[in-house]
C-alpha cells in the first residue's frame, strides 16, 4: 500500500462569482523512502497541491490518503493535530520566527508533544546535528546566513520525526552553492533516513536529485 | 508553561511598544487605585458623625459665630443631654504646608462627647488641667515626629499672633475614618488670647434619644429662627456628608474620570494588540502550518495581552498601594485616606478584563487566519 494515495483530486478558486479551477482528476502514489520533485510553470497548481496534501486547504473533490488517514474527511482541528504529527514542512522564505533562535525554532513543533524539555532538547540538538548547525544553536535567524536559516528550517521540518517531508522551492531563494548543500541535505535525509519527500521546484538540476520528476501543467500530472 | 517563552519573546519583540503601554495601564490603574480610595475615604468620612449628636451652626454660613448665649439655651432644650462648642482655629505649623486641622473647643464636655477618641485617663487630666495643653491625634504626632510634653508653636491666620501649646494628651481614633490628624486645644485658651473677642464657631448637642433628631433640629432652629443670628442644625453625621458634598459630587466625578481613563487606555492597549498581530500574520500562519491549534494561538494572543496589561497594572495598583498605605500624607486632608487591599485585588481584576478585552479581537484573528493567503504573503 503506498504512502501518499491522491484520487481524482480536483481544486477549484473562486473570485468573486469568477470560477478558477487549478487542476481536476490528479492522481499520485508515492512510495515510503520516495524523493519526487515537482516542476510546473507558475500557477499550475504546485502549491497548491503541496497545500491540500499538508491539510492546509480543503480540495474541491477527490481523496488524499496519507499514511492510511483520509486528510480530505479530516475536520480543521483533527488536521491541526494530524499535521503535527505527520507533516514536515519547508519554506521556499524559510519562515523562521525572528525572535527565537535556532534551537528554540527547531523546538517549536515539540512544544505541541508531551515530551519532556529534556527529551525535546535531546530531539533538537540531534535534528540541528543532522542539518550540521549543532554550533549555531544560539544564533538567531538574523545571524545565520540564508543556507544556514534554510537547514534550520529543516531541521524543524524533521524534528517530530514526520511521516512525510513537503518542501515548497526549497532552494528558491538561495545562491547555486547553498541550494546545492540543502539538496544534498534533503537527498541524504532520504537516503539515510528513509524520509518520504516531495519537493516543488522551478529548478530542472534540483528537480533531477529526486528518485522521479513529476510535471504539473494545464492540471495535468504526469511524470 | 512551555509556551511561556513563546509568549514572552512576542510580548519583548517591540520593547519600547511594550513598556509604553504598560505604563499606560500602570498611569490608568494607578488613577483608578488613588481615586477609589479618595471616595471610598470621602464616603467613610461622611458616615462617620455620630446619629445621636446635632451640629448648630450659623444659618449664613460656617464661618459665621453664634453667641456664647446660645450654651444655656441649647441646654435647656427637652430632648438635649448635653451640649458643647468648638471654633476652626486655622493656624500654620512653621509652612502651610504642613496643613492639619484644628479646634478650640471646650475641653471637658466636647471629650465627654467623643468616645471615638481613646485617651489615657493621666493624659486626659493632663490636657484639662492646663490652659495651654493639647491634644493630638496619634498620625499627627507620627507625622511630625513630635513627642508628649513637647512644646510646640501655631502661627495664627485667622487669629494673628504665635500660639504656643504643650502636648499633653494623644489620642488614638476607634475608627480611622474619625481621623488621627487633628489638634485640639482649649477654647479659653483662645478666649483669652484674643482677649474675649470671639464666640464659639458650632455647638455640639448631645441627644437623648437619637429618634428624638428631627423634633429637636425643629426645636432648636425655631428657637433662633427670628434672632440676628439664626442657626441651622443637623445630624452630625449629615453635617460631615455636608462638608464633603461642599467638594462637589467627587464620586461622580471620580467616576467620570476613571471610566475615561479605563477607555482610552483600553483603544490604547487594544490598538498594541492589534498591530502586534498584524505584524504577526506571517508567523501565525507558519505556527499553524506545524500544526498548532486555533484555539491554542488564540490562547498565546490573549495571555500575551492580559500579561502587558497585568504588569502594568499591578506596578500601577501597588505602586499607589505603596504611597498611599497606612498613615499617609494624605490624611491630613482626608482622615481614613488609604489604598485598601480590596481596591488592589479590583485594580488586578480591571487589568485582567483590559487584557481580555483589548486582545480578544487580534487573539480571534489569529485563531480564523486563512492559512493560505496569509502563507502566499510570506511563503
Amino acid at each position: 500500500m503506498p504512502l501518499v494515495e491522491i484520487k481524482d483530486l480536483a481544486k477549484v478558486f473562486y473570485r468573486d462569482s469568477q470560477r478558477i479551477p487549478v487542476f481536476d482528476g490528479v492522481n499520485l502514489e508515492m512510495e515510503q523512502g520516495e524523493f519526487l520533485s515537482l516542476m510546473g510553470p507558475s500557477g499550475s497548481g504546485k502549491s497548491t497541491l503541496l497545500h491540500l496534501l499538508a491539510g492546509l486547504d480543503k480540495p474541491t473533490a477527490g481523496r488524499i490518503v496519507v499514511g492510511g488517514a483520509d486528510v480530505t474527511g479530516m475536520k480543521r482541528r483533527q488536521l491541526a493535530a494530524w499535521r503535527a504529527h505527520h507533516i514536515g514542512f519547508v519554506f521556499q522564505f524559510y519562515n523562521l520566527l525572528p525572535v527565537l533562535n535556532a534551537y528554540q525554532n527547531v523546538e517549536l513543533p515539540l512544544l505541541l508533544t508531551e515530551l519532556t524539555g529534556r527529551e525535546r532538547r535531546e530531539h533538537v540538538m540531534t535534528a540541528l546535528g543532522v542539518v550540521g548547525l549543532s554550533d549555531r544553536a544560539e544564533h538567531y535567524p538574523r545571524q545565520l546566513s540564508g543556507g544556514q536559516e534554510q537547514r534550520v528550517g529543516i531541521a524543524r521540518a524533521i524534528v517530530s520525526d514526520p511521516t512525510i517531508l513537503l518542501a515548497d522551492e526549497p532552494t528558491g531563494d538561495l545562491d547555486a552553492k547553498s541550494a546545492d548543500e540543502i539538496l544534498t541535505l534533503l537527498q541524504r535525509l532520504n537516503e539515510e533516513f528513509n524520509k518520504t519527500i516531495l519537493m516543488v521546484t522551478h529548478d530542472a538540476h534540483a528537480a533531477e536529485r529526486a528518485h522521479a520528476v513529476m510535471h504539473l501543467d494545464k492540471g495535468v500530472l504526469s511524470r | 508553561m512551555k509556551f511561556m517563552r513563546l509568549i514572552w519573546v512576542n510580548l519583548l519583540r517591540n520593547k519600547r511598544r511594550t513598556v509604553l503601554t504598560a505604563l499606560s495601564v500602570t498611569v490608568a490603574l494607578f488613577l483608578f487605585a488613588t481615586l477609589r480610595s479618595v471616595v471610598t475615604a470621602l464616603d467613610a468620612v461622611s458616615e462617620v458623625g455620630s446619629e445621636t449628636r446635632l451640629i448648630t451652626r450659623s444659618a449664613t454660613g460656617i464661618t459665621f459665630a453664634l453667641p456664647q448665649s446660645y450654651f444655656e439655651r441649647l441646654r435647656a432644650q427637652e430632648g438635649v443631654r448635653s451640649v458643647s462648642w468648638a471654633n476652626w482655629f486655622g493656624g500654620v505649623y512653621i509652612d502651610a504646608s504642613n496643613f492639619f486641622a484644628q479646634f478650640a473647643v471646650d475641653q471637658e464636655s466636647y471629650l465627654a462627647m467623643y468616645p471615638e477618641m481613646a485617651i489615657p485617663e493621666d493624659q486626659k487630666q493632663a490636657f484639662f488641667r492646663e490652659r495651654t495643653a493639647a491634644l493630638v491625634g496619634s498620625g499627627l504626632m507620627e507625622r511630625f515626629g513630635w513627642s508628649l510634653g513637647q512644646n510646640i508653636t501655631l502661627q495664627g491666620t485667622i487669629f494673628p499672633g504665635d500660639w504656643e501649646f504643650s502636648i499633653r494628651a494623644v489620642y488614638v481614633p476607634e475608627d480611622p475614618s474619625f481621623g488621627d490628624q487633628m489638634f485640639f486645644f482649649h477654647y479659653d485658651n483662645l478666649y483669652e488670647g484674643v482677649n474675649g473677642n470671639i464666640m464659639p464657631g458650632w455647638y455640639v448637642v448631645q441627644l437623648e434619644d437619637p429618634a428624638a433628631a428631627p423634633t429637636v433640629i425643629n426645636q432648636i432652629d425655631r428657637m433662633f429662627e427670628n434672632s440676628s443670628n439664626p442657626t441651622k442644625t443637623e445630624t452630625e453625621r449629615a453635617f460631615n456628608a455636608g462638608f464633603v458634598t461642599m467638594w462637589g459630587n467627587i464620586g461622580f466625578l471620580v467616576r467620570a474620570i476613571g471610566t475615561a481613563v479605563f477607555f482610552a487606555i483600553l483603544l490604547v492597549a487594544a490598538n498594541t494588540m492589534m498591530m502586534a498581530g498584524r505584524e504577526r500574520i506571517g508567523e501565525n500562519a507558519v505556527l499553524k502550518v506545524l500544526g498548532f491549534q486555533d484555539g491554542l494561538l488564540f490562547r498565546l494572543v490573549l495571555v500575551e495581552s492580559v500579561l502587558i496589561t497585568v504588569l502594568g497594572g499591578a506596578l500601577g495598583v501597588f505602586g499607589s498601594k505603596l504611597l498611599f498605605g497606612p498613615n499617609n500624607f494624605v490624611n491630613a486632608f482626608i482622615p481614613g485616606f488609604e489604598v485598601e487591599w480590596s481596591t488592589v485585588l479590583l485594580g488586578l481584576a480591571m487589568a485582567v478584563t483590559l487584557g481580555v478585552v483589548s486582545g480578544i479581537v487580534p487573539a480571534w484573528q489569529a485563531m480564523r487566519l486563512p492559512v493560505i493567503q496569509a502563507l502566499r504573503r510570506v511563503a
